[in-house]
């Protein structure tokens, strides 16, 4: 139904204000009264006498035979609050809006639509009598955070996660990327590559030691598996302790409602969900030229690597390609990183281009304008060896290396196509893979939602996914009405030298607000620790982009430095609270920290 | 240190000056410079009163010289000790253990002050600011005068005088073999050899971050504290620090004070203690005694009372307005020495600052003393802005204040198989909706770095809803902060598990 509902008064309460108590208790107590009158109902129609998209509704139930219960918005007193209250549920703002046992349908087009494609006949005859209340499929960090919360709101939630090995073999436990191939041994091993600039400043403050200082990879690689395991170990733990149910299995959509789920062994079970939520992630992507998938590596494959890779080529130009990059440097590994064209693309590329040159004064070898066109085996072993041909972006050049290992950091896909999505609708973004999804993180269909990296145009962060999926499971089961917040989220690259931000990068700023709206502050810095370490002057950076138009809002925070992540979660903080220039002046720094350059400097 | 900037005022001895400031130290040189490039004659005259142990050093004051910059670097250096036990879990091949030289640490510590002792100097000439390295006092309220190297006296005077002068740490005089014997933080940093098995006296956050510094390079020291550690922080964060300390090698004497230090034949120095409580008397030897009992302000040699400047009769320090002036109008007063303020460096700095600009750049920007963030840097770091949660409750009583609070364990300490029994944070809010945050209180490595940007928050008006709709940084210590779900009063545990 297109048609706009009449004005509405005041919506639900902006970000940031205080909700009127008085006010926030009626509106739940509201709330409280259409939940029950959703979940009492078998079919239940918000609806207005005079509007005829809702009388078509009304006759397509009556001529299926079907009782339905009818709330007219326009004969009550109360109809325009619950209007309001119903688009906060449903996000839907306009009359008729149907449910159909506590399934949200949606309007008369939905309506119209679920009942020519059977969706709506199978809701009429499934009557609740599912399995679980809420199915999710994937167990990484959104579909764990979201099946924890259901559990604690009460719900019966099944989990299945399964992880098809990577074309070299790889795979792992519960926990999905960030535990088993992203952020944790990620970070684990930047820290081992931090200790080994660590051991060459700790010289200079005092420590004696002559030795050359050798890095052993299998002891470290053994290290971070232990604690990865441990994780693994916790996340099946924290799922039985809250009754979540745990299958080991690849979820795939057979009809409305009902999954399959066929574990290692080939066996398949059928499980079926009110509700579902598609948590499945991203996997890396691979060139599609001769010879990658049987010797390339990807991220899925290093951190677990059981030998040390030697010289490696990583091809991309992806934070996840620089961080590794940048580690394995650190380890005294001779690393070369193809890029095709930019560098970290969606970030602010002078901050870019600094990391990178961070990189390059430190040893990593950058191929710009060139791509990989056919890898093959010079010699097997752990690791083995391997020619790299590659051609120039811009001509016809072509050039040769050989290296140990090469990593592929190209990009990743998402997991949506082999899950029979199709079978109940749910639409993908063909190109991308993705699935869109509203801001209450539904998709095409009603009752499946979508959170993650596999959700179009959110950003691809854990802390994101976790936060979704939690106040996902809030909304659905909880009395809540809280959006996931996807506005100034920040996050850090974790390169031998940190770029934290949050907000805007420059040339999006730009794009924006235009270039003569916008001040731009910035500074170099030389941490303290830095000076007696006789590590390098004007190299670490720092800058804000303020919005003059708008009392010099900060909407661009950049920080290259030490410890850039500790430094960017606070100011992330601060933004959300809407810092101006002003504020940033009258704070106090902490001295001497990082921290402070940005209260001393600009 | 004697440190004033003057703005002379034309009459007065040799040097003629339209206008010009007093000062010295980090704020004195923020002040004087602010107040050049506003296009003023401004002086500034510094004097090091060399410490009992002859410890003397350059321009920059206290944080420069005696304060924050050698203690940052020193407690890297001890840090840096942990990271190598830590490096073998991470894969590098370390032979343990690593032994420390003090000599080559302080060195390199020392020419780092010097270098920028160098810098300040630089920054005065390039500012046309005039330079005295000498003792000063008050001659009358627009006048000082003080000795220059040469036995020649020089009168200067200025329109309006800063005071800036600081304070010196203070010596338990009435203790035997105090003054003979003990070193402060004055001393500290300028060793030329290893202070060796050193017993600190006092709780003060300079006696924790010099027994976590001494403790961290493979010393044996003792901490020894009558009362309270760190008085007007918070007490929760306080003990978990010393908690802390204490399962890292630094031994504490709680409830002791000192009555006595002698030099024994073999050059060690016996100290004789008593225990508060039971009143009985126990020894110990050591190579060095650090008195850490807290500060003085340096006011006495000033002869405030010519210039008619009021002082508190209880601390000494200068009483100042909220435009940091005296009770004689043309004289101002900043930094440490200055009565009821934090005494912190980027609070002397942002006070100057703000000071000459509304003397001299038309403005009338006050400096806003509230919610100002620090961070000790103990080997664990205390970070913290705001109020503790005692003042919280003090101030608006335990029913309307909600403490959310959680354990944590940073990524880093799971390989190295570190303990992170004391890595928690706590914030404190009003318990009304939007729950306004009071304080901040975070224990964890880089403490400092996480406390800053929150203190940006709190300087927001952030409330606990805003800061819980911050997305995390994974894997962060910092992101702990926007995790905070537990409150104290709900009795859930807060030990946080997996990420």
């Amino acid at each position: 139904m297109r048609r706009r509902s009449p004005p509405l008064s005041p919506g639900p309460c902006a970000a940031g204000d205080a909700p009127n108590r008085r006010s926030g208790h009626a509106r739940e107590e509201l709330r409280r009264r259409l939940r029950g009158l959703i979940e009492r109902s078998r079919v239940m129609i918000f609806s207005k006498s005079y509007c005829p998209h809702s009388t078509r509704v009304k006759e397509l139930f009556s001529s299926l035979g079907v009782e339905c219960n009818v709330l007219e918005l326009d004969q009550v007193d109360d109809g325009a609050k619950v209007q309001e209250v119903l688009s906060e549920i449903t996000n839907q703002k306009t009359v008729p809006n149907v449910f159909v046992n506590k399934v949200h349908v949606g309007g008369c087009d939905q309506t119209l639509q679920a009942y020519q494609s059977g969706l709506l006949q199978k809701l009429l005859q499934e009557d609740s009598a599912y399995d679980y209340d809420l199915i999710i499929v994937g167990g990484g960090s959104g579909g764990l955070s979201c099946a924890k919360e259901a559990a604690i709101l009460g719900k019966k939630v099944m989990v299945l996660d399964f992880v098809v090995p990577s074309p070299q073999g790889t795979s792992w436990g519960l926990g999905g990327t960030c535990v088993n191939v992203g952020c944790i041994p990620k970070k684990l091993m930047h820290q081992a590559a931090l200790l080994g600039q660590a051991l060459c400043d700790s010289r200079k403050f005092g420590w004696e030691y002559n030795q050359q200082v050798k890095h052993n990879w299998e002891t470290m690689t053994k290290a971070i598996q232990n604690h990865i395991s441990s994780l693994n170990w916790g996340y099946r733990l924290s799922l039985r302790e809250k009754a979540v149910a745990y299958v080991n299995s690849y979820g795939e959509f057979v009809e409305h409602h009902k999954i399959k789920a066929t574990n290692k062994k080939g066996q398949e079970t059928y499980y079926t969900a009110a509700q579902f939520v598609i948590a499945t992630g991203e996997r890396p992507r691979y060139l599609g030229i001769q010879g990658d998938k049987e010797y390339c590596i990807t991220s899925d494959d290093l951190f677990s690597l059981p030998y040390c890779p030697g010289k490696t080529l990583v091809v991309g130009a992806s934070y996840v390609a620089l961080e590794c990059a940048g580690f394995l440097a650190g380890f005294g590994l001779d690393v070369t990183v193809m890029v095709r064209s930019i560098l970290l693309r969606g970030f602010d590329q002078e901050m870019a281009e600094k990391v990178g040159s961070y990189m390059e004064q430190h040893g990593v070898k950058f191929l710009r304008k060139f791509i990989p066109v056919m890898i093959q085996q010079l010699e097997k072993g752990s690791p083995g060896k391997l020619k790299v041909l590659a051609k120039s972006t811009e001509g016809t050049e072509t050039i040769e290396g050989v290296y140990n290992t090469v990593l592929l950091a190209i990009g990743r896909d998402s997991c949506t196509r082999k899950m029979g999505l199709e079978k109940i609708g749910v639409k993908i973004n063909e190109k991308s893979g993705k699935i869109p999804v509203n801001d209450v993180e539904q998709t095409s269909v009603p009752y499946v939602y979508a959170v993650g990296d596999v959700s179009e145009g959110k950003p691809e962060l854990t802390p994101v996914a976790i936060q979704s999926g939690k106040l996902l499971a809030r909304r659905l089961f909880g009395a809540s009405l809280e959006k996931c917040d996807y506005i100034n989220v920040p996050t850090t690259v974790f390169t031998p030298l940190e770029y934290g931000c949050c907000g805007l990068a420059e040339e999006k700023a730009i794009e924006v607000y235009k270039k003569e709206n916008l001040e731009i502050y910035h500074t170099l810095f030389w941490p303290l620790e830095w000076t007696v370490a006789g590590r390098e002057n004007n190299t670490c950076y720092a800058k804000i982009i303020c919005n003059k138009l708008d009392h010099d809002r900060v909407i661009g925070f950049h920080i290259l430095g030490p410890n850039a992540g500790e430094v960017t979660q606070g100011f992330a903080a601060a933004m959300k609270c809407g810092l101006t220039k002003q504020l940033l002046d009258d704070t106090i720094g902490i001295h001497p920290t990082c921290g402070e350059v940005g209260n001393r400097r600009f | 240190m004697a440190a004033m900037a003057v703005a002379l005022r034309g009459l007065g001895g040799r040097f003629r000056w339209r206008t010009q400031a007093v000062a010295g130290g980090v704020r004195g040189a923020a002040r004087g410079a602010a107040a050049a490039q506003l296009g003023r004659k401004v002086a500034v005259v510094d004097y090091v009163e060399p410490s009992p142990q002859g410890t003397r050093w350059g321009l920059g004051g206290t944080c420069v010289n005696v304060g924050c910059i050698p203690k940052k670097l020193m407690h890297q250096a001890a840090l840096l000790g942990g990271l190598i036990q830590d490096a073998p879990h991470y894969g590098w091949e370390v032979a343990q253990p690593v032994p420390h030289d003090w000599r080559k640490m302080a060195e390199a510590v020392q020419n780092h002050v010097k270098s920028l002792n160098w810098g300040h100097r630089v920054q005065l000439q390039d500012r046309k600011v005039k330079y005295f390295n000498i003792k000063a006092s008050f001659v009358d309220e627009h006048t000082v005068c003080g000795v220059a190297k040469g036995g020649k006296e020089i009168l200067l005077s200025a329109d309006h005088i800063i005071i800036a002068t600081g304070g010196r740490p203070r010596y338990p005089t009435h203790i035997e073999g105090a003054l003979e014997y003990g070193i402060t933080s004055d001393d500290i940093f300028w060793l030329k050899e290893s202070p060796g098995k050193t017993l600190v006296v006092g709780a003060s956050y300079v006696a924790l971050e010099c027994a976590g510094f001494l403790t961290g390079i493979g010393l044996d020291t003792t901490v020894m504290i009558r009362s309270i550690p760190l008085r007007g922080f918070d007490q929760q964060m306080s003990s978990m620090v010393i908690e802390h300390m204490a399962s890292h090698g630094t031994q504490f004497l709680r409830g002791c004070a000192p009555s006595r230090v002698r030099r024994l034949p073999d050059g060690h120095l016996q100290v004789t203690w008593e225990d508060c409580t039971t009143g009985k008397e126990d020894t110990g030897t050591f190579d060095t005694v650090l008195w850490a009992i807290g500060r003085v302000p340096d006011t006495r040699s000033l002869n405030l009372e010519k210039a008619g400047v009021d002082t508190s009769p209880d601390t000494q320090k200068i009483l100042v307005d909220s435009r940091e002036g005296t009770s004689v109008p043309h004289i101002y007063a900043i930094g440490d020495v200055v009565e009821g303020r934090p005494e912190l460096t980027p609070t002397a700095i942002m006070a100057g600052r703000l000071l000459v600009q509304r003397l001299f750049g038309g403005s009338s920007d006050l400096m806003d003393y509230d919610n100002v963030p620090t961070t000790v840097f103990t080997p664990l770091e205390y970070g913290c802005v705001g109020l503790s949660e005692e003042e919280a409750v003090a101030r608006h009583g335990q029913e309307h204040v909600e403490v959310y609070h959680a354990h944590y364990k940073p990524l880093e300490f799971t390989v190295a198989g570190r303990d992170a029994s004391q890595c928690y944070v706590k914030m404190v809010c009003l318990r009304e909706p939007p729950q306004l945050v009071l304080g901040l209180h975070f224990l964890g490595p880089n403490a400092g770095e996480v406390t800053q940007g929150l203190a940006l928050g709190i300087k927001c008006g952030a409330s606990y809803a805003q800061v819980m709709r911050t997305v995390g940084i994974h894997p962060t210590c910092s992101e702990e902060v926007v995790k905070l779900r537990i409150s104290k009063r709900s009795g859930l545990d807060p030990t946080v598990t997996g990420c």
